[in-house]
């Protein structure tokens, strides 16, 4: 019985009428429930007294209307809310006072659309810097994708930062070119001492228009873009998207080509995480493990390349199936690599797990609650290290995971160890949905015929990428053309975690700490 | 302490050998070089790395360098902390509009003489992304380019191969 009976006579109560349909199409279980715009708010205070999570928030224009949703989860069910205002003076009650996760999505839709959300905690831009005007916005339909930029863009400097006053309170401002290999952004710490009192970020650096150039594409085109929002999430986003679409055009993919994105995906995330595990040693100057762990990274990349033509697993999986099979050979392969990973683990770990000086700086080094976890809506490893016990692999299955049962590692230590042995769990746990995915792969075809979706179709794609949730929802205009594409990384319900995170942390275990959460810069900025 | 003494001689030299690349071989490998570093300079170059915009799959790759299979310290390239102490930008990503102006900050910030490698289809020529609102596309529409290394994202070899073309010391 799930929670969403319950919940629509509470809105009753409250006084919120809605239109509901049942599914946002005919494969989702998704339901989208229409509301008035003046119950905005009022329904996302209903919605926290019982427990539900803010997922993602996203905005599309039609015609002389804005159509404004907010995507909410509990137990795995998700529901799409959404409301229809007017163009001309677009006003809507803000969530973020309720949900804080709705914040920055909130901002980043009014400075894309214009629409304001009154009431809203912090009136600053968050998207925009200075390559386009106040007064424009460049995800309604009359601004053109090329827009009117001028020879050199003005840096953005007139961002009002908080403020730290009193004796002894300095700003360290960071970035956006960061010190070593890493995407550019901006923090602004304010400590005393050694002691982070408060951290800023700005985002918005790497911002390439992502949801504006989607529009028009063909499904192969938005597949490769979707591939391109995070490159390190590459096999999730791509799913993600082609999942959203395959649901807009009544698509099933084949069940081996569910199989097949289920050993990417997994190989995906074990990829990842053995660069994160090493790199937040090499943060803590413990290099053995840092050259242990890329040395296992460049292996298990270089199969993927042998298997599957590219070391990062680019655009492997297409719209409506895979574009390439996996032979009896390469299975063999593909299995060497997990018995042969699972020892090199089995002689690592011990060494790291017995280290005494690893112990003296991840163990309580950024501790995050599981209030102020559940209070962001956090997912993936930052989420699981502080107790929130979600993956949408396990708790919204999909193919090929309807099939198969595994365990999901969930601790509540909160800290940067704690996130550190979540990932290593979670490779264990990859590495054997991997061997059963390979055992019991079904023959057939990889890939199914596409069918052209009908005008106004729209899908939601969920999956669960090696950072978490990643949610990606796809409307198609006439002729199989994308009006609107909208990927949530979950990078943007992690980042502002990371504030909290940091405070009462010396600024020299900043770096660590970040890595531990290792936010997407690029997911997020779109 | 034992057990990774143990791990660290079981596991040996991992690190491969690599000639310099010939010019046929840079072309193959989609590898263009119109200005080689200086002969005085052969044998070490400082590199400080930008992300103007990428979606980070080149930095991975770039990172992949530094692991003990490519190890690319041993042909005296490492990687610096600031422009102010590289020879070479090596930069990633179309070039987003709100990184333009701290690209060309960087640039500036650099000692000449200098060299700009544009590393990844997107820095070569826009890629995916291409010239939009929030976009200038490639690399050279911002900063002179000297080398451009293309892929989506270019493997660790061809970035390897792309810089001792570069540094080469004929």
């Amino acid at each position: 019985m799930n929670w969403t009976t319950d919940f629509l006579n509470q809105l009753i109560d409250v006084g919120i009428s809605l239109d509901r349909r049942d599914a946002i199409n005919r494969v989702s279980t998704t339901a989208v429930w229409q509301i008035e715009d003046k119950h905005w708010q009022q329904f996302a205070i209903t919605a926290l007294v019982e427990n539900l999570r803010w997922v993602a928030g996203w905005a599309e224009q039609a015609d002389e209307q804005f159509m404004v949703n907010a995507c909410f989860e509990k137990n795995g069910v998700y529901v799409v809310l959404r409301t229809v205002i007017n163009a001309v003076k677009p006003e809507l009650p803000t969530q973020a006072t309720v949900y804080p996760a709705a914040n920055r999505s909130e901002r980043h839709t009014q400075d894309m659309f214009g629409i304001k959300f009154m009431g809203h905690p912090d009136n600053r831009r968050w998207t925009r810097h200075q390559a386009w005007d106040k007064h424009q916005y460049p995800l309604r339909k009359d601004f053109p994708a090329q827009g009117s930029p001028v020879e050199i863009t003005p840096p953005d400097m007139h961002y009002d930062f908080i403020k730290g006053h009193g004796a002894g309170v300095y700003e360290i401002p960071v970035g956006p070119v960061h010190a070593g290999i890493i995407e550019p952004g901006h923090f602004r710490f304010l400590a005393v001492g050694e002691l982070i009192l408060n951290l800023e970020e700005r985002l918005g650096y790497v911002h390439k228009g992502i949801e504006k150039i989607a529009e028009g594409r063909t499904p192969e085109s938005l597949a490769r873009l979707a591939g391109r929002v995070s490159g390190d999430s590459t096999v999730a986003h791509c799913w993600a998207a082609c999942m959203a679409m395959e649901q807009a055009a009544d698509v099933i993919v084949p069940n081996r080509a569910a199989f097949i994105r289920g050993i990417v995906a997994e190989r995906e995330r074990i990829a990842n995480h053995l660069g994160d595990m090493g790199a937040i040693c090499n943060d803590v100057a413990f290099t053995f493990a840092q050259m242990q762990f890329t040395r296992l990274r460049e292996r298990w990349l270089r199969t993927n390349a042998t298997v599957f033509g590219h070391r990062l697993l680019m655009d492997v999986i297409v719209p409506a199936g895979v574009r390439c099979d996996v032979s009896p050979v390469a299975c063999e392969l593909l299995k060497q690599d997990i018995a042969w990973l699972k020892k090199e683990l089995s002689e690592i770990i011990p060494s790291i797990d017995l280290n005494s000086s690893l112990e003296d700086r991840l163990y309580t080094a950024g501790y995050l609650s599981p209030e102020i976890a559940a209070a962001f809506g956090t997912v993936g490893y930052v989420g699981r290290a502080s107790g929130q016990d979600f993956d949408v692999r396990r708790d919204a299955v999909y193919p090929p995971y309807n099939q198969f049962t595994f365990k999901v590692a969930v601790e509540d230590q909160g800290d940067i160890a704690s996130r550190f042995w979540v990932r290593h769990k979670e490779i264990m746990a990859s590495l054997k949905l991997i061997s059963q995915f390979i055992e019991q792969l079904p023959e057939g075809d990889i890939s199914t015929p596409w069918i052209t979706p009908v005008i106004d179709s729209e899908g939601l794609g969920i999956v669960d990428g090696f950072r978490g949730e990643i949610i990606s929802y796809v409307r198609f205009a006439a002729h199989n053309k994308i009006a609107r594409f909208y990927p949530r990384d979950p990078s943007i319900l992690n980042w502002p975690a990371l504030e909290k995170l940091v405070l009462n942390n010396i600024v020299p275990d900043f770096p660590v700490c970040n890595k531990s959460l290792n936010g997407s810069y690029s997911g997020n900025d779109l | 302490m034992l057990n990774m003494i143990k791990k660290i001689v079981t596991t040996g030299i991992v690190t491969e050998k690599y000639k310099a690349p010939k010019d046929d071989e840079l072309e193959t490998l989609g590898i263009e070089i119109k200005r080689r570093i200086d002969k005085k300079f052969s044998g070490s170059i400082a590199i400080r790395q930008v992300d103007a915009g990428s979606c980070n799959g080149c930095e991975l790759e770039i990172h992949a360098l530094n692991n003990p299979f490519y190890d690319v310290e041993r042909f005296g390239i490492h990687f610096v902390a600031s422009p102010r102490h590289a020879d070479v930008l090596l930069v990633t990503g179309p070039v987003s509009r709100h990184m333009q102006t701290a690209l060309l900050r960087t640039y500036d910030a650099t000692p000449n003489p200098k060299w700009v490698v544009a590393v990844g289809d997107c820095a070569v020529c826009g890629g995916e992304f291409g010239q939009s609102y929030a976009s200038c596309g490639a690399v050279s529409n911002v900063i002179p380019v000297d080398v451009t290394i293309s892929g989506c994202p270019p493997t660790p070899l061809a970035l390897m191969k792309g810089l001792l073309g570069l540094i080469d010391s004929r």
